[in-house]
């Protein structure tokens, strides 16, 4: 099955995100950037598929912070393409950026489309559904795993539902997944095939095609949560926190 | 046995002779005398002896998939026990390791984990690097940071990732740093451009990712003027020792028990308050066994006035593993699933039998190991575990309230 | 101008989502300020059943149709493209939901309406939707301005208080538009969770331990608080995705909603998805170690230390405690 995944940056949540003097962007002067978790899951469900009925998996991502390591490590864990997408700018918003992705993915001409069914750091949709309609595939999305199923060109997709429930969709190809969680995690590919892929692989590099930056809503403002209703932390040894817990339990009756 | 098979397992052997990481292991007479050491070779699918033969025999494929494979905890046993000198422990694991990832065999998910935290944050714990000084904090005395105010300094101490930021080990690095300014030393740390040494990631045959350390560390350790490296935990000291000259890396490092062992006569009078406790020292895998490191650490806690040493029935080269080596630190879950035990229990059995009360240690990985085999065990008020610095700082009257 | 708001009450499983009754009172919101009024739309043979449910909705309409009876993107996004285009709505708003997730981008895409996830507060401005919305995992808000309409609204649960069912609104038979071409994606069959496991909706305590955790083995140190507590062991999603407990124990958007009278969350951060599943706890403490964790904000109690630490000791003062 000829496959392409699409792969984004995120901002590492490890450190809290500043926000530029404007107050409408962010300012990723010191941030750092890593595979959108998602992302990596679509990824590893292309190489699942990929190993257990052939074919082969290109990978396609816009240019932008530490995506190169990304785009190694997914070629040291068997991607066969890569494709990125030259441009200068941080990445569109999420429809924008699928029209873009779309441009580039068109000419690989995939069965199956995956891409990580959210990213962290989009308020106005996921790229996944935006790229299916710029692509005029059909799509479905929350899936958790992806099986060859008895009819000829289609898959059954699984679809979370609250309570732990899955729906089976039976989805004919070509088609774009939104996926949240591959069969297995994610693999781990060592360091030395990463740096490996390094010096072996050959970036496609494919031009940005002009996009509408004209944006249907607009960021008036960004600011951390209201810290308004906050617990009220309880502080000393763990001792003395277990024993404050003890007695807050005591006194609802959970503990007798 | 094919031929092809016998050739790809001397290849590997002799490819191993040519990494310089120790003796080549061709010449095993298959005694069983490592076997017969492991403390965890009962458990194993295939013990070192077994290990060495299928790996020479070319049988690599059921070795590689065998959970056995990432059961060694570096505790250097079989490599100090064998009769031909063979290097099993940062030799041949490692190799067989690398092996099977290069395969696509996939290492525990707990190692993934913190393989992905030290490639991505410089450190085990997968902390935020800006976060490497917070143990400095309530510290009262004058830190040094060679990145912000690059000068020459006697000791770069390297202060390791738990120090760093687990809060039992911060305590430590805290009574290091007074102990080091109370002596005098010009010293001075990397501050939040430290990164993990990669002992643990090299011993568990992630080489690339050690390499990309090694690279690193260099770059950064060229950046300044010292004399000396200093490291609190031995396996640092071991790696950069061993493993960073194979890079060409050559740096002196010293582990603080030998490093403080130089300054006898100054720690002397500064002795002020006496510890009224009965100690047994624990000797770490790499500072004691590989090293044969045994005395320094014990007269350092023969300085302090109260402290009556005895010692538990394994020690020096006979010492009994924390387990916590050799990627151990994470792998107790996968240890015990398949039929191990944790060592760290047995040996907190061991030091309450020695009669004593306090289980002394130096290596960062021991201090959890052994609180929470205490509880395990039960022994949690009959056996404090602290490290020598703790007890040092206490009787030069420098200690701060300890967490535990 | 617009002036009305559709709501989309998601069926599930023969039940309306828990999300409707606060699309419901979002709706008012907007529309009572223009004198708009709030439209439900329920899809699916059967839909009528559901309207009793509806009554804080002026207009329920009803596409009953046998090619709704089961969820698949393609029929509902042309349900819905219908009556938005009938109806013209200045908002159309949908649960952050399985569904939603599907529908809202794919709708939108499909009219070019301008789209906005994760609300947690809707105000209309003049013409205009003011909107708060979370993101970054819970950890930063966005005011996000949306000036076109119909403007579609995906609305976080646990944002709104729920409108009440009461009331009485007549209800409209709405048609799918025909032909619908056949759709390249089609329900097949529920897959249910194996049976046999502790159900964690039925417990009065739970035991919830997230990445804090760190290794599998450390998850005996909760089960024995658990077990002092007389309660169960649950989990946010990176413990389930790591394989070291069951499905049926995740609690969250795609997992469970619990409501026990005593939640302890341990080195869970508590993105909005987390808090999805529990925020209707009587009792809530959190444990992290990151003072911006967003548990803590849900929390009533919460504590800055490391989980591994707390545990044995807050094990023993149970113990203890009960003697």
């Amino acid at each position: 099955m000829n496959i392409a995944v699409v792969v984004r940056q995120v901002p590492d949540l490890i450190e809290p995100l500043e926000i530029a003097p404007s107050g409408t962007e962010f300012d990723f002067g010191s941030a750092s950037f890593l595979l959108n978790e998602s992302d990596d899951h679509a990824l590893e469900q292309a190489l699942l598929l990929k190993e257990a009925h052939g074919g082969h998996v290109t990978v396609v991502a816009l240019d932008f912070g530490d995506v190169d390591n990304t785009l190694y490590t997914a070629a040291a864990k068997g991607a066969d393409r890569i494709v990125k997408i030259a441009r200068d700018d941080a990445p569109p918003p999420p429809r924008a950026a699928a029209v873009l992705y779309a441009e580039a993915i068109k000419p690989i001409a995939p069965e199956l489309v995956l891409v990580g069914v959210q990213a962290h750091d989009e308020l106005d949709g996921g790229v996944a559904p935006f790229l299916a309609a710029a692509l005029g595939m059909p799509y479905v999305g929350v899936i958790r795993g992806v099986a060859v199923g008895a009819e000829p060109g289609a898959v059954a997709a699984f679809k979370e539902f609250p309570g732990a429930v899955m729906a089976r969709m039976n989805v004919k190809l070509p088609a774009v997944l939104g996926i949240l969680g591959a069969d297995q995690p994610p693999r781990y590919v060592p360091v030395s095939r990463i740096r490996g892929a390094m010096k072996t692989t050959q970036f496609e590099e494919s031009a940005a095609a002009a996009v509408s930056s004209e944006p249907l809503t607009a960021i008036a403002r960004l600011y951390p949560p209201a810290a308004g209703s906050r617990a009220e932390m309880l502080s000393g040894s763990e001792t003395e926190i277990a024993s404050r817990i003890v007695d807050i339990l005591a006194q609802k009756g959970l503990v007798k | 046995m094919s031929t092809a098979r016998k050739q790809a397992g001397a290849e590997l052997l002799e490819q191993l002779g040519k990494s310089g990481y120790g003796k080549p292991p061709l010449g095993c007479m298959q005694c069983g005398l490592c076997a017969a050491t492991c403390p965890l070779g009962s458990a194993m699918e295939f013990p070192p002896r077994n290990l060495l033969l299928q790996a020479a025999s070319g049988n690599l494929d059921k070795l590689l998939e065998s959970p056995s494979l990432w059961m060694c905890v570096a505790c250097y046993a079989c490599s100090k026990r064998c009769p031909r000198g063979i290097e099993l422990t940062e030799s041949l694991w490692p190799a067989l390791r690398d092996a099977a990832m290069q395969r696509g065999i996939q290492p525990p998910a707990e190692l993934q984990e913190t393989f992905q935290n030290v490639l991505k944050y410089g450190n085990v714990l997968g902390k935020s690097p800006r976060a490497r000084l917070d143990w400095t904090k309530s510290l009262d005395v004058r830190v040094l940071d060679l990145s912000r105010e690059p000068r020459p300094v006697d000791v770069l101490w390297l202060v390791g990732c738990y120090p760093s930021y687990y809060p039992r080990n911060q305590v430590v690095a805290r009574a290091f740093a007074r102990i080091l300014t109370q002596l005098g030393v010009a010293w001075g740390i990397l501050g939040t451009k430290e990164k993990a040494v990669g002992e643990c990631d090299r011993m568990f045959g992630e080489e690339g990712l050690f390499e990309t350390l090694v690279e690193d560390n260099r770059k950064l350790f060229d950046k300044y003027d010292f004399g000396k490296l200093v490291v609190l935990d031995p396996h640092a000291y071991r790696a950069l020792q061993n493993f960073y000259p194979r890079f060409g890396a050559w740096y002196p490092a010293q582990h603080y028990t030998t490093f403080l062992a130089e300054y006898m006569e100054q720690l002397r009078p500064l002795m002020v308050k006496p510890v009224e406790t009965v100690v047994t020292y624990h000797d770490n895998c790499c500072v004691g066994r590989r090293c044969g490191c045994y005395d320094p650490p014990r007269e350092l806690l023969g300085l302090i006035s109260g402290v009556k040493l005895v010692e538990m029935a394994h020690n020096r080269d006979d010492s009994l593993c924390c387990g916590g080596g050799g990627g151990g630190m994470w792998l107790d879950a996968h240890i015990v699933a398949h039929g191990g035990q944790r060592l760290s229990d047995q040996r907190v059995r061991e030091a309450a039998d020695s009669g004593a009360d306090t289980l002394a240690v130096s290596c960062p990985y021991e201090l959890s190991r052994f609180e929470d085999a205490a509880k395990v065990t039960g022994l949690e008020g009959r056996v404090k575990v602290r490290d020598i610095i703790e007890l040092l700082a206490e009787a030069m009257d420098l200690g701060e309230r300890s967490v535990a | 101008m617009a002036k009305d708001v559709l709501v989309l009450a998601e069926v599930y499983r023969d039940a309306l989502a828990d999300v409707t009754w606060e699309l419901l009172a979002a709706g008012r919101t907007i529309a009572s300020a223009t004198g708009g009024q709030v439209l439900a739309l329920v899809l699916g043979p059967n839909g009528a059943a559901h309207a009793p449910a509806l009554g804080a909705a002026d207009r329920i309409m009803v596409v009953d149709d046998p090619r709704l009876a089961d969820y698949a993107p393609g029929p509902y996004v042309a349900a819905l493209q219908e009556v938005t285009a009938a109806e013209q709505p200045r908002a159309v708003l949908l649960g952050a939901t399985s569904i939603g997730w599907d529908v809202a981008p794919l709708l939108a895409a499909r009219i070019n309406a301008p789209l906005v996830t994760g609300c947690k507060e809707i105000q209309p401005e003049g013409e205009a939707l003011r909107v708060a919305t979370s993101f970054c995992g819970g950890k930063m808000m966005a005011e996000v301005r949306v000036d076109g309409a119909p403007a579609i609204c995906m609305v976080l649960p646990g944002s709104f208080r729920p409108a009440d069912a009461a009331g009485q609104a007549k209800i409209e038979p709405r048609k799918l538009p025909s032909p619908l071409e056949p759709g390249a994606v089609r329900f097949d069959g529920w897959v249910l969770p194996e049976a046999g496991d502790v159900d964690i909706t039925q417990q009065d305590v739970l035991v919830s331990v997230g990445r804090g955790i760190q290794q599998k083995d450390n998850l005996e140190l909760a089960e024995n608080l658990a077990g002092a507590l007389g309660g169960a062991v649950c989990a946010s999603r990176p413990v389930i995705d790591q394989g070291w407990l069951p499905a049926t124990r995740q609690v969250g958007k795609s997992g469970m909603t619990v409501k026990p009278k005593f939640y302890l969350a341990l080195g869970i951060s508590g993105a909005p998805e987390h808090q999805e599943g529990m925020k209707g706890a009587d009792l809530i403490i959190a444990v992290n170690t990151d003072p911006q964790a967003p548990i803590f904000d849900i929390a009533h109690y919460g504590a800055e230390v490391d989980v591994l630490d707390l545990l044995p000791a807050l094990t023993e003062a149970i113990e203890a405690k009960r003697g």
